[in-house]
């Protein structure tokens, strides 16, 4: 018999009492097949010198629910690109586990799959309680399974976690809608999606919650998305614990160490300017590789540095919750909750007219009317809009409009606007 | 658009990733790029098994089918593709090119090359041989526009 550790913090408990504190919270993405490899990445987190959670992020076959696969690759010492956590027994993740998740180090278990269900079961079953995705996030960009299937599998997946929390855990689920293909969305549906998906996983019963949102191409868009969140969640999710968690850029990295530093502590400033309570770091090897576990230490340190400098500095001129990017996430999010009050119906209904509409997404249940652009200030905005339910914009396509030489520079503008500052 | 809608009579491209490979900026570049040369482009997207693979090929009889893959497993990907489409009644001479980032290292294989060659694809691009690319493209006669 498995003996269960349930010695962790509840999450969202976690990062509120950091918040309060006045420290941000610092995370790093991290996952090994080897149990003693991704034991040592989460003792390394842990000690790092800063307010940090560890990840334990899984394998792309546990991630497609093709654990056979994970299996295989275990008994014959073929390399995995994460955790295996359905495919492993259950006591190696005991015993991973065991003296490194405690009171002051919760664990949150990152997967990317549209199809959820066994890792929740696996988990659940191990007494972690924190976890991310969502319908739409972990659907529309990295599967081609049909929306409806992965809104399904994601109501399920949700109900077993917020189930666990009878046995007296405190499931957090996070939102990765903010973070929708990782560049050229912009921060109005961003905000809207990670919106959604928090009122999706309330009405399955999940009570404490992230909200997420990624670094785009300009500092103070960011911070009026963030605040813009924080709005939102307040109007929306008013018996629910909730904090927003701020991803480092996803798209293409800066090559320079100095260039991919600049750009993480820009991060970890809007963090703090605009309330963020957590943030997900990424390392100076970014451009390049998977980060070394040592990277991953100095980014969260240097993180922690960047948002405890910017804490110091007297209040400025935060950028005001009453922005462009409130209105149009504000529109948005209105126009879906106005179809059906069950998000869980009005998500994929609103995909399929369009009023959700994500630009440069290939997923066939994306309808792939909307494009953006990166304007002379090096804000993101809309070329054309669709069928989105917002009017700043025009909604047909010029035509002509974008040539591929154009997206190869908004693909690489921030790496060559930090890159050139350094 | 990026999706199935097309006119004739310009020439059609279809554009896919490889069934392993969940990237998509490579492909909306080669939509774009393909675009620009007077194509309609039918863009089918990430993570495409063989079988749809084939479907969509039957379905829209693109002048041209442009696999693109930058997870590294495109070389092994790409052998399987071209077995499967070459096997297919009605696809033996669909013109076929791949190009991306096929290789976990990063220089160019020549005998993986060879090998997608005698499969049945009609050329590999390196990632940076766009200019290779036209050329073929233009050769072939499928260049619409300047």
């Amino acid at each position: 018999m498995t003996s269960v550790v349930r010695t962790g913090a509840p999450f969202g408990d976690f990062v509120a009492a950091a918040e309060r504190s006045g420290r941000l919270v610092v995370q790093p993405r991290m996952g090994f097949g080897d149990v003693e490899r991704m034991r040592h990445g989460l003792a390394r987190t842990k000690e790092a010198d800063a307010v940090t959670v560890g990840t334990l992020t899984l394998d792309s076959y546990t991630r497609i629910g093709d654990h056979a696969a994970a299996a295989r690759a275990l008994a014959e010492g073929v390399g995995l690109n994460g955790y295996p956590i359905v495919a492993r027994p259950d006591d190696d993740t005991v015993r991973l586990l065991d003296g490194v998740r405690s009171e002051d180090f919760p664990v949150q278990v990152r997967h990317g799959s549209s199809r959820p269900q066994d890792i929740f079961r696996t988990l659940t079953r191990l007494g972690l309680e924190a976890t991310e995705g969502g319908p739409v996030s972990y659907c529309l960009p990295y599967s081609r399974t049909p929306l409806r299937e992965a809104v399904d599998c994601w109501v399920e997946g949700t109900e077993i976690l917020a189930e666990s929390g009878a046995d007296g855990t405190h499931p957090h689920l996070e939102s990765f809608g903010g973070c929708m293909l990782g560049q050229l969305c912009p921060p109005g549906l961003l905000v809207a999606i990670s919106l959604l998906e928090g009122i999706f996983f309330r009405q399955h019963g999940v009570r404490s919650l992230s909200l997420s949102y990624a670094q785009q191409t300009h500092p103070r868009q960011d911070e009026e998305a963030v605040l813009a969140l924080r709005r939102l969640a307040r109007e929306h999710l008013p018996d629910t614990q909730w904090h927003v968690v701020l991803y480092a850029y996803m798209g293409v990295y800066p090559r320079t160490p100095r260039g991919a530093s600049l750009l993480m502590e820009q991060a970890a400033r809007t963090a703090v300017r605009a309330g963020a309570a957590r943030l997900i770091v990424k390392t100076r090897a970014e451009a390049f590789r998977i980060p070394t576990v040592e990277e991953n230490v100095e980014a969260l340190e240097n993180a922690a540095r960047a948002a405890a400098r910017q804490r110091a500095l007297p209040p400025s001129d935060t950028a005001s919750s009453d922005s462009e990017t409130y209105a149009e996430a504000k529109a948005l999010v209105e126009a879906v909750l106005d179809l059906d009050g069950d998000v869980g119906r009005s998500l994929p209904e609103a995909f399929d007219r369009g009023l959700l509409d994500v630009p440069f997404c290939l997923h066939p249940d994306n309808r792939g009317r909307t494009r953006s652009y990166i304007d002379g200030d090096g804000r993101l905005r809309w070329s054309t809009t669709g069928d989105l339910p917002i009017t700043n914009g025009p909604t047909r396509l010029p035509r002509g409009g974008l040539t591929a030489d154009a997206l190869l520079r908004m693909l690489h503008h921030v790496e060559r606007h930090y890159d050139t500052a350094a | 658009m990026f999706h199935d809608e097309i006119t004739r009579p310009r020439p059609i491209s279809l554009v896919s990733s490889t069934v392993s490979d969940s990237h998509t900026w490579n492909l909306i570049f080669m939509q774009l790029f393909l675009e620009e040369m007077g194509h309609e482009v039918v863009n089918i997207g990430s993570c495409v098994p063989l079988e749809l693979f084939s479907r969509k090929c039957l379905e829209h009889r693109p002048d041209l089918v442009v696999v693109s893959s930058v997870n590294g497993h495109g070389f092994n990907d790409a052998l399987e593709l071209a077995r499967h489409v070459r096997g297919v009644p009605g696809l033996g001479d669909l013109l076929m090119v791949v190009g991306g980032k096929l290789g976990v290292e990063g220089t160019r294989d020549v005998g993986f090359t060879r090998r997608l060659l005698q499969e049945g694809f009609d050329a590999v691009f390196g990632e940076d041989d766009l200019v290779g690319f036209r050329s073929f493209v233009s050769e072939r006669g499928l260049r619409a526009v300047s």
